[in-house]
């Protein structure tokens, strides 16, 4: 917190606020999308953020509007933190034309360019290197943009990241790379795929900065991605983070995740739940109160209601959009 | 004053300096298209230029950012090219070989074929993706040389994914005319190069920039009794098989595909409605080919025009061999498709 309080006390105010709404509304996107599951709602494959919501919540607090994401299969997360409205994501999970992807993509691609978002990406790793991209782009172009390259611990053993890793590096590029490690690729827990489970270790082989952070303390994770940030955006190049983390439900909504991890695992880690972490931190020290976090709440609430209404009264696509947009127009 | 020719390489070399020259987001990658990177200091650079040369030159003039050697990372620079053209930058990325893109198949097909439909149209990918490919076939000489990983044609597994535009271009003048054209193109185009057209491809290429259409066959020889179907160095040996018939009196007209796909299948279908005679010459393994596609189609939407069964001459269905013999006879030769015509037209040779 030592950054926290060192800061303007209004922007410190500010701050923790927005981590806080972010991470709100992402527990209810995900909360009320169980629920709607449940209840039989078909939204196809999904698969909950519901554990992780720091983890985006303070990567993208240290990002810009012109600043580029590149997130995974478990992306809707990453996609509320940059800015995407909950409004249009529903509707695509529904696979209505109003949804953010015009029902052609569902939760496994649910993006907004607009936002910067590059696409949730359900091929494991493959996001990775649109970020290279989106990194090296930004640098040719002469912006000041950067990149964000999240992935999981199941990523971590696909060729693609050391390809990116190695990329970034001797390109000196303004890229973060983000491992969520929340310890199992779906069934397989990560002490098994990994040689070396801690993945911020692998910093060191492609000369880069490299840091384990608590993925549950929102500040923590939004210090050490300022840091990467501010670095990676003042030509330092690259970082890696690995923010250890847990998955509060299974790999997607028809996993059970007791067949592969115990109830007793599950519990210490709610025990440490971000949002209560941060609830906890702010009814001791302030600034802000338990009345405040409410109303943030209460808003996620409101604005999940809108989401579904939204979603559940527009049209489906019709016929005719089978055939749209396969082929990009324009140009020679 | 005689016309300027250039050969298949040069052209595409030009094509890819004056667009550089117009269009400060188009930027080549890949592995040596200069070659000695790092290297200028000691006096050294522009090694390589990429397997036909068509980029050798180029760092010179447009220097190591926008001529970016990449290390052996397919996956990651293909996935890279990928997210820069979504970001604003053309990329023309260089695959040295298609027998490669195994290594990068995802980022083609799963990626950057499917980035614009997945998200609705809301996103360009104004990305090219430019490989080699193809058999010499001439036991004369030592062959290609290269055997079962470094010969293939493996079109098929590109053609055969919606929302990727695939073109083969056949002479230096189309080449320089569809690296402009993919160039310009907002969508991801895959050109296939081959690279054994030799002094076929050769031939008068205009100094100012031009495009030759995406998505548009061309009839490069005008015939009354058969239609040659040809693809990149096979639309040469269908002229070649061309002249041998025109002594048996048999007149061949000649389509160039050029793009693969999306597929000018009019173009084939009204040559096919004339010349009554269908015959695809593919170099591409014959199992769920190109060839046996267009076959298809015109059994479909022509049958009611043709006077005999549709002919495929594709490769042998085996891997490609080494021995310059084995791939000679591997290869689809002149004279196999002047069999396959005289079984058309009844000749008997």
């Amino acid at each position: 917190m030592t950054t926290v309080v060192t800061t303007p006390s209004d922007q410190v105010s500010s701050r923790l606020r927005r981590l806080y709404e972010r991470m709100s509304l992402i527990r209810e996107f995900e909360e009320r999308l169980k629920r709607l599951v449940e209840s039989g709602v078909p939204v196809g494959a999904v698969h909950y953020y519901t554990g992780q919501e720091a983890v985006a919540a303070g990567v993208c607090e240290a990002l810009e509007p012109q600043d580029w994401v590149a997130s995974t299969h478990r992306g809707h997360g990453h996609c509320i933190a940059k800015g995407v409205d909950v409004v249009p994501m529903m509707a695509e999970l529904y696979g209505k034309s109003t949804g953010t992807n015009r029902g052609k993509g569902g939760s496994m691609h649910i993006t907004d360019i607009d936002k910067r978002v590059l696409g949730v990406n359900p091929i494991v790793g493959a996001g990775i290197a649109h970020a290279v991209g989106a990194a090296l782009s930004a640098k040719l172009r002469r912006t000041d943009e950067v990149a964000v390259a999240f992935f999981g611990d199941g990523a971590a053993a696909i060729g693609t990241l050391h390809e990116s890793l190695n990329m970034a590096s001797i390109w000196t590029l303004p890229l973060v790379f983000v491992c969520e490690n929340n310890g199992y690729a779906q069934a397989t827990p990560v002490e098994y795929a990994l040689s070396n489970p801690d993945v911020a270790d692998r910093a060191s082989a492609y000369r880069m900065p490299g840091e384990t952070v608590d993925g549950q303390d929102v500040v923590a994770v939004w210090e050490a991605a300022d840091a990467a940030v501010r670095r990676a955006r003042g030509g330092g190049g690259p970082s890696l983070i690995e923010c250890k983390t847990y998955r509060y439900y299974g790999h997607h909504q028809g996993d059970d995740p007791l067949r592969y991890r115990t109830a007793e695992e599950e519990q210490a880690a709610r025990a440490r739940d971000c949002l209560a972490v941060f609830r906890e931190r702010m009814v001791a020290d302030g600034p802000l109160s338990a009345d405040d976090l409410d109303a943030i709440d209460e808003e996620s609430r409101r604005k999940l209601d809108e989401a579904v209404e939204f979603a559940e009264s527009s049209p489906l696509p019709s016929p005719d959009d089978l055939y749209t947009d396969v082929y990009v127009d324009g140009g020679a | 004053m005689t016309e300027r020719e250039l050969n298949f390489g040069q052209a595409i070399n030009e094509a890819l300096r004056q667009e550089m020259r117009s269009d400060p987001s188009v930027i080549l990658m890949g592995e040596d298209v200069a070659g000695a990177a790092g290297r200028a200091h000691l006096g050294l650079m522009d090694a390589w230029g990429g397997p036909l040369r068509a980029t050798r030159g180029l760092i010179q003039e447009f220097g190591a950012e926008r001529v970016l050697d990449t290390p052996i990372s397919e996956m990651g620079f293909v996935g890279a090219a990928v997210g820069a053209a979504m970001t604003g930058l053309r990329p023309v990325v260089e695959i040295m070989f298609v027998d490669l893109i195994g290594v990068c198949y995802d980022q083609i097909v799963n990626q950057a074929a499917k980035m614009h439909y997945m998200m609705g149209g809301k996103v360009e990918l104004p990305l090219v993706i430019r490989t080699t490919f193809g058999t010499r076939g001439d036991e004369r000489s030592y062959g290609g040389g290269a055997a079962a990983q470094h010969s293939q044609t493996l079109y098929a597994v590109l053609a055969h994914v919606p929302g990727l535009k695939v073109v083969v271009p056949s002479t230096a003048y189309n080449a320089k005319g569809l690296t402009i054209a993919a160039i310009r193109d907002n969508g991801p185009v895959v050109m296939l190069e081959h690279k054994f057209l030799g002094v076929s491809a050769r031939g008068h290429v205009p100094e100012e920039p031009y495009v030759v259409p995406l998505g548009r066959c061309e009839v490069v020889r005008a015939g009354t009794d058969v239609t040659l179907v040809g693809i990149g160095r096979m639309t040469h040996v269908c002229l070649e098989a061309a002249e041998i018939l025109e002594q048996d009196e048999v007149s061949a007209e000649v389509v160039d595909v050029l793009t693969l796909n999306p597929l000018d299948e009019e173009t084939i279908l009204e040559s096919v409605r004339r010349t009554h005679r269908l015959v695809v010459v593919d170099e591409d393994n014959p199992a769920a080919s190109v060839g046996r596609d267009i076959a298809a189609r015109a059994a479909d939407k022509a049958f009611e025009y043709l006077d005999a069964p549709i002919k495929t001459v594709t490769s042998a269905e085996t891997p490609v061999p080494f021995a310059a013999v084995l791939e000679a006879q591997y290869t689809p030769r002149p004279e196999d498709v002047v069999e396959a015509v005289r079984e058309q037209v009844g000749v008997i040779a």
